[in-house]
């Protein structure tokens, strides 16, 4: 098991090293670049020269690479000139980080706590009504475009009916203490509980809309998965043990039903990173979405690089979390 | 029972009630806009205590839902199952979903087909072992632990101990299937119905499984109804022969007295399609012709009429009835042989 973890974790390094390559060359290669970003409608032949020798982006691109990595590697990622202008590009990144795990986490537990039962209870009932209905839900989940749903949410429960925030993390004003930057658990932590609340009532509408596509992904895959299941000899042998329904269930039909749930949802944190981008910005949530289309937007190179790159480093780390703990359900990867 | 005595005198077949009565067993299964097939079309057999007896035939006769239905192990939806099957006093078709899953398991016990699929691949064969007496002897895991590891070394697994936390990708076939039996045997069942626990395996195997089941039905006072489509495997281990085709036993008899004197054809059949070590060089065998899909329907003719070679003009005309009692007969119009 020790030795598999440490092969996954290298196999991850690598990963990112090949990753920050990639994204390196890419945004290098889009058109304008940070010297139109910087010099504006001010840009003469001279300035540009000067401003690119300054940068140091009259070098060739592997040399350029390798400025980057060295800086990289001491935690110098640049500064921010629009998002957040003179901050260091990777402290935009930390500050936002919180948000966006914690609107993540809701929307992932959403999916999952839905996904799963509705999955296996559409699984067993094959063919029924409940069945049809969850699948012609779960379409829906996945046909319906994020930013449509999440306007919808918006206009209906927050505008038309005033049940919950239209936008923010936290009402302004409200006095909170701030320990992890989750809002929820830092009023859980110091025992605000109102601002806790407050916090949580800011998340559910994002979160919903966020949910919407890995809730219909993993809702199909542990469908499908459990049909596949409940045919398996083993299944029929547990029943001829006579063992009861909530073993077969939990223990034969559910533990193996979860293989390849396990692998979806480590995908799906990927779409999660890009569903931020729009619910974000849809609810003016402060995230890493919100401030990724911020740079995107006003052409914030330092800040871009380090945003699209953590966020390839954490879709790499949450696969590798996905792939111990489906070493952990399944023998066969752990004692091969 | 009464004859818990009488365990110990094998074969003792009509020497004592039977363990297991089935009567008329019918078993439809019926999808949407197809027509209704019947996989089971009336079989009647007994198994007395300490007694083994066969359920013969070829893919699709209908041996292996005959024991499902038993079992109570038939999907839930799209069949219908009828006449009856009396355990000990009870209609195990009449019973209670729960009623049965306290017999399964404990009184009854299965052994399947394919040991590696028949295993659940990320559950310890130990603890495969130890929730069947979890369930149904109210042991914890760990009083059930040490149980688990003996059940392994009688059923001949080496090194049981370490065996108990190995999972079934790490055995080989052989041993699989031994892990199988000792899950079915954890609770001492009266009853023990094998489905094929050979045919997935080598042939040195087989014979190693045969025998440790032989043994155990002897040792145990076990009835064990064995499913097979291999007449050796019936040759070396039954007491009693039902040979199944298109749902219905179509001949009955004793293991010797079948095996000198077939009289159905269908039954003569498949003895010739056996090889023979004794067989002159360049005999070839005589497969039975056709397949199960050239069968004719039972309510007018009989269902073996387009294969048979001793097929007479009622045999496409009428249904064949039984001639013969519980122990011995057959279903045909124009039998073979005759002198027993």
């Amino acid at each position: 098991m020790l030795r598999f973890v440490v092969r996954r974790i290298l196999q991850m390094c690598l990963v990112a090293f090949v990753l920050s390559m990639l994204i390196f060359v890419w945004l290098r290669s889009l058109p304008g670049g940070p010297v139109s970003a910087i010099l504006g409608e001010r840009q003469t032949p001279a300035r540009r020269a000067a401003l690119e020798a300054a940068l140091g982006l009259d070098q060739p691109l592997h040399v350029q690479y390798l400025r980057f990595l060295e800086r990289a590697s001491q935690g110098k990622f640049g500064v921010s000139t629009k998002v957040l202008p003179g901050e260091d590009a990777l402290q935009v990144f930390l500050d936002r980080l919180p948000a966006t795990v914690e609107l993540s986490l809701l929307a992932l537990f959403l999916a999952i706590a839905l996904g799963i039962p509705l999955g296996y209870m559409a699984a067993r009932r094959h063919g029924s009504a409940v069945d049809t209905g969850a699948v012609i839900f779960s379409l829906v989940g996945v046909a319906v475009p994020v930013f449509f749903l999440a306007f919808l949410l918006k206009y209906f429960f927050a505008v038309e009916w005033n049940l919950l925030p239209v936008s923010g993390r936290q009402t302004t004003g409200l006095d909170a203490t701030r320990v992890t930057g989750m809002f929820v658990l830092d009023g859980i932590l110091t025992r605000e509980w109102d601002a806790s609340w407050d916090a949580f009532k800011h998340l559910i509408l994002p979160a919903v809309a966020l949910a919407s596509i890995p809730f219909a992904v993993i809702f199909r895959i542990t469908r499908a998965s459990v049909l596949d299941v409940l045919d398996e000899d083993y299944v029929r042998t547990a029943e001829a043990k006579g063992l009861t329904a909530r073993v077969v269930r939990g223990r034969h039909v559910l533990r193996n039903a979860m293989l390849p749930v396990v692998t979806t949802i480590g995908l799906q944190v990927g779409g999660l990173l890009a569903g931020a981008v729009l619910t974000e910005s849809v609810f003016s949530y402060r995230g890493i979405g919100d401030a990724l289309a911020t740079a995107f937007r006003e052409k914030d190179y330092a800040v871009l690089q380090v945003l699209i790159l953590m966020g390839a480093v954490i879709f790499v780390l949450v696969n590798l979390l996905v792939d111990i703990a489906y070493a952990l359900i399944d023998p066969r990867i752990r004692t091969r | 029972m009464t004859q818990a005595t009488q365990h110990s005198s094998r074969p003792g077949a009509g020497s004592s009630e039977p363990l297991l009565s089935v009567r008329d067993l019918r078993v439809t299964f019926q999808r949407q806009g197809e027509e209704e097939f019947h996989a089971v079309d009336g079989v009647s057999f007994d198994v007395r205590p300490g007694q083994t007896v066969g359920l013969v035939g070829e893919s699709g006769c209908g041996k292996s839902v005959t024991s499902l239905a038993i079992m109570g192990l038939l999907p839930g939806r799209g069949n219908r199952v009828s006449g009856s099957a009396i355990f000990d006093g009870e209609d195990l078709l009449t019973l209670s979903p729960s009623a049965m899953r306290d017999r399964r398991g404990s009184e009854i016990a299965m052994i399947f087909q394919d040991p590696l699929s028949s295993l659940n691949p990320v559950i310890s064969i130990g603890r495969q072992v130890t929730e069947v007496m979890e369930r149904h002897q109210g042991l914890s895991r760990k009083q059930a632990t040490p149980k688990a590891a003996d059940l392994l070394e009688r059923v001949g697994i080496p090194d049981p101990k370490a065996r108990l936390l190995n999972y079934p990708h790490q055995l080989s076939g052989g041993m699989r299937q031994r892990a199988l039996i000792a899950m079915a045997l954890a609770c001492n069942p009266r009853l023990l119905i094998a489905d094929e626990p050979t045919t997935a395996l080598d042939v040195t195997i087989q014979a190693q499984i045969l025998a440790l089941l032989k043994e155990l039905v002897v040792d145990t006072g076990t009835a064990l109804v064995m499913i097979t489509h291999d007449l050796g495997v019936v040759a070396g281990l039954c007491d009693e022969v039902n040979v199944l085709y298109g749902g219905k036993v179509v001949e009955r008899g004793g293991r010797h007295g079948l095996f000198r004197d077939p009289r159905h054809p269908y039954t003569v059949g498949l003895l010739n399609s056996i090889p023979r070590l004794d067989a002159a060089r360049g005999d070839k065998l005589s497969p039975v012709p056709g397949s199960v899909a050239d069968n004719l329907p039972w309510t007018a003719a009989c269902a073996f009429a387009p294969r048979c070679s001793n097929a007479i003009d009622p045999c496409t005309a009428e249904t064949p009835q039984w001639e013969g009692d519980q122990v011995v007969g057959f279903r045909c119009f124009n039998p073979m042989g005759g002198t027993r």
